[in-house]
């Protein structure tokens, strides 16, 4: 378990380079803060020095990193000049709904990925594989918002099975007792069935779009760490010894397979995260995406900045959790 | 006496983007029960195809298109899937060249060895863990508990290849298959193996085939020598009378090229030329004719080339013995 907790720690650092590095692309970046505040034609030079003094413009960069540093501990990542809101309460907002999507989206894929690809594996040549094939395809060569666009097409306008893409619920219900900022587990902790069908048919779409574009890349890797491990001399022995199969293609084959593949599901995670800006403005999904780029449209640097570190702490998770799991899987994951 | 092992007249093809490999033609052999057999030839020859078709391993590519394997009478090949199955390990077992790539790199080897005890006992956890050690202290691990919770990564080959003899001989297998054990080892390792997998197969009264190609093992373990070429058994014989009177040119060439066996060292000399391309769709009933200082035109006549008798269980398949 030590070998965990000194991935742990070997994360802070990154994080904290993180830090530095969005701290130092705000002073890079075009434009005077203090200006854009002040951005008042009648304002005077003095008005300005105040507003630059009033933010800490005037003190050395290491000064005012500190200063950054601690409202970063207090959990203030400034004000959008967009909405006048608080960065740290928007993004509490729209976080979890963006998880909420990515996640369903990341378990619907891998529960339909890994076992096409390991059926693929141990078929190969067989319709399921070509299946697979042209799956993967399909999946690699049409572009989220394509393919979010058609299925809206299809399944609200054509058949009219699911809702409108208008965002998490459906305007006429109220939003459950907020406990995880999860709507549906919400809404299944406070009981209240048709709030989650609701709003489980509105995550429907848009994860679904998720899930197809990550499907692709977890397939073919399934498949491929499957025949390989499937091919190797350990599975000989194993078969050798009369080991039934399931044992075999489950706890011998898979679990060796699965160190590529849950390297891949870190990438494929991290991935979906980006796809997401994408997929929220096609289902005006209220998410960290959709505000991501409003505030690049407004030039809005305090939201673009908290969205930056996000993401970064958000990916350095990821692979924390893809590093551990090997761990756990791996014995000889020893470093 | 019944042999324990029968494979008879053994065809085996493999389908490659390259062609059909015509791996074992018509392929015979008997084992007896206890015995210990030598399977001799050089790198392609079937040994290993031979050991696989006998296990039931064979890859997908794989073929076979004739023949039978007798195991006490019963033909393996037209066992069931699961029947086969529950007679892996406990009929006969195989340990591998390469032994830690034998193994699951992400098991703890006592796992891997309580594995095969389960799949063929029911006996309680309790009971593997303490059958498991058991075997352990048989193949001479030391600290057995300790290096039951090992993975193969933290283990030297030698004992890599202890933990694959452990697990082979975990069911009491009637026949043991060991396919090139100690190739890749250093030489103390190698006899030591050699001497373990001896000691716990008399013990048992387990029959061995070991397969090598290094003539000079083989003459030192075993009871009788096959001598294997491009797919054939050219020749099967006790040890001693083969050393003393080899009859086909192959196993004549084969003992003049060890330097350990050659009488002196003038004697010695490599066989000419090579074995043929088994992809070839003309391969010639002998083989070795192409290499043969013996050649005849009687050599390439049609026909399946016979393993006849020509001694006290001495057979060879020559069409012009000297
Ligand atoms: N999976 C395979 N696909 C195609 N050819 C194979 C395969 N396995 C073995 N062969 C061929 O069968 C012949 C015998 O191989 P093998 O039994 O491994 O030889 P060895 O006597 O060295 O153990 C060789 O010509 C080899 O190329
Ligand atoms: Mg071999």
């Amino acid at each position: 378990m030590t070998r965990i907790g000194l991935r742990v720690l070997s994360a802070i650092p990154t994080l904290f380079g993180v830090v530095v590095i969005t701290f130092l692309l705000t002073r890079v970046l075009p434009g005077d803060p203090a200006v854009f505040f002040a951005s008042n034609p009648s304002m005077s030079a003095s008005d300005i020095a105040a507003v630059r003094e009033n933010l800490g413009l005037d003190r050395p960069l290491y000064d005012q990193f500190l200063i950054y540093l601690g409202n970063l501990a207090q959990g203030n990542l400034g004000r959008s000049i967009a909405t006048g809101q608080p960065v740290a309460a928007e993004f509490a907002r729209r976080l979890p709904a963006s998880a909420e999507l990515t996640l369903l989206a990341f378990l619907l894929a891998v529960v339909v990925a890994v076992p096409l690809g390991l059926v693929a594996a141990l078929r190969p040549g067989s319709l399921v594989d070509h299946a697979v094939r042209l799956i993967a395809t399909l999946g690699v060569s049409m572009p989220t918002f394509v393919s979010g666009l058609l299925l809206i097409h299809v399944f609200y306008f054509r058949a009219g099975v699911l809702p409108e893409p208008i965002g998490r619920l459906d305007p006429f219900l109220f939003e459950p007792a907020r406990v995880t900022g999860f709507l549906t587990i919400d809404a299944l902790i406070s009981g209240e069935g048709q709030v989650f069908r609701a709003a489980l048919l509105q995550l429907l779409l848009p994860a679904v779009t998720m899930a197809l574009f990550a499907l692709a890349p977890l397939a073919r890797m399934t498949r491929a760490a499957m025949i390989a491990a499937l091919g190797s001399d350990f599975i000989r022995t194993a078969r050798a010894a009369g080991l039934s199969r399931g044992r075999i293609v489950l706890i011998y084959a898979l679990r060796n397979a699965m160190l590529p593949v849950v390297t891949t599901m870190g990438m494929v995670f991290s991935y979906m995260l980006g796809a997401n800006v994408l997929v929220e403005r096609v289902f005006s999904w209220p998410g960290i995406g959709a505000f991501a780029i409003d505030s690049i449209v407004n030039l809005d640097y305090a939201p673009l900045q908290g969205f930056v570190l996000v993401m970064a702490a958000i990916f350095i998770a990821v692979n924390l959790v893809v590093d551990i799991v090997t761990v756990l899987i791996d014995p000889r994951a020893e470093d | 006496m019944t042999p324990l092992l029968s494979i008879r007249a053994l065809s085996v093809e493999f389908d490659t983007r390259h062609g059909t490999v015509h791996a074992l033609d018509r392929l015979s052999l008997d084992i007896a029960p206890g015995e210990i057999i030598g399977i001799i030839g050089e790198s392609g020859s079937g040994k290993s195809v031979t050991a696989h078709a006998v296990m039931g391993i064979l890859d997908r590519a794989a073929r076979i298109t004739g023949g039978e394997v007798l195991f006490q009478g019963e033909n393996l090949l037209e066992m069931g899937r699961r029947a086969r199955d529950g007679w892996r390990g406990r009929g006969a077992s195989i340990i591998f060249q390469n032994p830690r790539a034998a193994l699951n790199p992400i098991r703890a080897v006592g796992d891997q060895i309580a594995d095969v005890v389960a799949r063929h006992s029911s006996l309680s956890r309790r009971a593997i863990r303490a059958r498991v050690l058991e075997l352990l202290r048989h193949v001479r691990i030391p600290d057995p508990e300790r290096r039951a919770r090992a993975y193969p990564f933290q283990l030297s080959g030698g004992l890599c290849q202890r933990i694959g003899i452990a697990m082979a001989l975990a069911c009491a297998p009637r026949l043991l298959i060991a396919d090139e054990p100690t190739t890749g080892l250093d030489v103390t390792t190698q006899a030591a193996i050699m001497a373990l997998i001896r000691e716990r197969a008399r013990e048992a009264g387990t029959a061995v085939a070991l397969i090598t190609h290094d003539v000079a093992l083989a003459a030192g373990n075993c009871d009788r020598l096959a001598i294997m070429h491009a797919g054939h058994v050219v020749e099967v014989a006790p040890t001693a009378a083969i050393l003393a009177r080899p009859r086909h040119p192959y196993t004549a060439g084969l003992l003049r090229s060890v330097p350990s066996l050659a009488g002196s060292l003038d004697q010695l000399q490599a066989i000419p030329g090579s074995m043929p391309d088994l992809r070839r769709p003309d391969l010639p009933p002998c083989r070795f004719a192409e290499r043969c200082p013996r050649r005849l035109p009687r050599c390439d006549a049609p026909g399946p080339l016979a393993l006849t008798a020509c001694g006290p269980g001495h057979l060879v398949a020559c069409r012009n013995l000297p």
